[in-house]
């Protein structure tokens, strides 16, 4: 039976068609960067209708976001996700804005749709450029506490002091944490393969690099409240003693 | 200059009505004049704990809305001059506390109070948030399980974050452990976290250690603060935490099961 499979398989009928299809998608039009906010009132719409987004594929809309304001896409992906929604794709954002949707693996949609005046890219790089320029860095001298989040956006982030179980902390570059962390460490976020995590004490809910992630249970014994490094090698999520 | 703690928690049950009613009680004992405030509204029970459920007129809520001034709202202490109650209102909901209304009627018990201690309700809604939103100091209240503990941390996030001295970015709210119920028998069988352990995850300055002791209930059951029954250990648990609340340096007790303890355990073995 396997062979007159094999010896058919070479003039196998066409196994696809390539075409082209219109859909009409749920569109989340962002106004503003406020995350908080977006998270609560999401969550009273879908309370409304949690069929209606159940597994729904949504287009993100950047068209009335601030212009060259940062979207924390990490964090509204996930939100959308939370709510049972599937984000696969970004129309409308600028540059910088369409770069950080990609890293998180989301389509860049047609301009199509835009509005003229939207579309002046020649404004675009100015505010594009000091942000390259001068990566940024993050410090935190007081405990993270539970339900807190922070995130350093475009650098490193370093807290000295603990990061409580419930909390989370993440960084588009590294992230040293020189006391417990009890609680989710995110770095890498906006994809950087070569970000690290730090840590002096590792009981970690959950860690990240790149998208790559542990949670505590899939942490040995043997690397739990000891100094570790946390990195990727070659994709694949390494804790290390330091 | 007044100051204005605020005893909260997150978690329901671990004692902040009658950790509020002890350092209230305490620190009136002290010569401070001191007012008590329950931030409960709608599941008032302050004025129990503090044997002046009789005499309430007007409560909180009342002043807030400008239906009685606050002379009229206060219940002076029959057993401490210096101490004064204003309770909660039962028939209305925690809504009716607007930040601006609070503010307010903080700012002119301020004129004439040494401590405005804020009795704030369980959970981290809008009842919690106001009786903490203008804090100088706040007692975190926990007793030690790990529920208890993790609801504390994240009103320790919420104080740093979303308090009036956070907001105008003032030096930041001073905040104190208060562990409460610590039963040390269950401590020492594994079955309770231990101060340590507490004090790992919160990183705070430990302010006291509440015995479990069947004294808070009886004194509760009475409405007299526990605080005034100095034989009890909780009592005098409680009468520590004041000093050390005012500057002084007192060793803690408590913390390990007494001497006959220990010899009944030698016998027993």
């Amino acid at each position: 039976m396997a062979v007159n499979f094999r010896s058919s398989a070479g003039e196998a009928p066409p196994a696809f068609e390539l075409k082209a299809a219109g859909f009409t998608l749920p569109v989340i039009r962002l106004l503003n960067g406020d995350m908080e906010a977006l998270a609560e009132q999401i969550g009273v719409k879908v309370e409304q209708a949690p069929d209606f987004f159940r597994h729904t594929p949504v287009v993100i809309d950047l068209g009335g976001f601030p212009e060259g304001g940062a979207v924390e896409f990490p964090l509204l992906v996930g939100l959308l996700r939370g709510y049972g929604m599937i984000p696969f794709g970004v129309r409308g954002g600028t540059k910088t804005q369409n770069a950080a949707a990609e890293a998180m693996e989301l389509a860049i949609l047609g301009d199509a749709y835009l509005r003229p005046g939207k579309a002046a890219p020649a404004s675009e790089p100015a505010p594009e450029t000091p942000r390259r320029g001068l990566p940024t860095f993050t410090l935190v001298t007081r405990p993270v506490r539970s339900g807190q989040e922070i995130y350093a956006a475009g650098g490193d982030l370093s807290v000295v002091a603990s990061v409580s179980s419930g909390a989370e902390v993440a960084a588009d570059g590294n992230i040293h944490i020189y006391g417990c962390l009890r609680g989710r460490a995110l770095a890498g976020n906006r994809g950087n393969a070569d970000a690290r995590i730090f840590c002096q004490d590792l009981q970690a809910e959950l860690v990240s690099v790149a998208g790559h992630y542990r949670i505590s249970e899939n942490i040995p014994a043997d690397l739990r409240g000891v100094p570790v490094q946390v990195f990727l090698d070659q994709k694949v999520l390494r804790i290390e003693k330091i | 200059m007044s100051r204005i703690i605020v005893i909260t928690s997150g978690k329901g049950g671990v004692g902040k009505t009658t950790t509020s009613a002890a350092l209230s009680m305490g620190l009136a004992q002290r010569g401070h004049r001191t007012v008590v405030i329950d931030f409960d509204v709608g599941l008032r029970n302050l004025d129990l704990i503090m044997g002046c459920e009789r005499r309430v007129v007007y409560d909180f809520v009342n002043v807030i809305n400008h239906e009685a001034n606050l002379n009229q709202a206060l219940i002076r202490d029959k057993r401490c001059d210096n101490l004064y109650v204003l309770p909660a209102s039962q028939t209305r909901d925690k809504e009716a506390l607007t930040k601006e209304g609070v503010g307010r009627v903080l700012d002119e018990l301020s004129q004439s109070y040494d401590f405005i201690v804020c009795d704030s309700p369980a959970g981290i809604e809008h009842g919690a948030t106001m009786a903490m939103y203008y804090a100088d100091d706040a007692v975190v209240v926990t007793n030690p399980e790990v529920s208890s503990v993790r609801d504390s941390d994240r009103m320790l996030g919420i104080l740093s974050s979303k308090s009036r001295r956070a907001e105008t970015n003032a030096e930041p709210i001073r905040e104190h452990l208060l562990l409460t119920r610590y039963d040390v028998p269950r401590v020492e069988s594994g079955e309770m976290l231990s101060v340590k352990d507490v004090q790992d995850i919160l990183s705070l300055d430990l302010l006291g250690i509440i015995p479990e002791s069947k004294a808070v209930l009886t004194a509760s059951n009475a409405g007299v603060p526990v605080i005034l029954d100095r034989e009890s250990d909780a009592g005098q648990a409680y009468a520590d935490a004041v000093s050390r609340y005012l500057g002084e340096e007192v060793p803690h007790r408590f913390m390990t099961a007494e001497k006959k303890g220990f010899f009944n355990r030698l016998f027993r073995g």
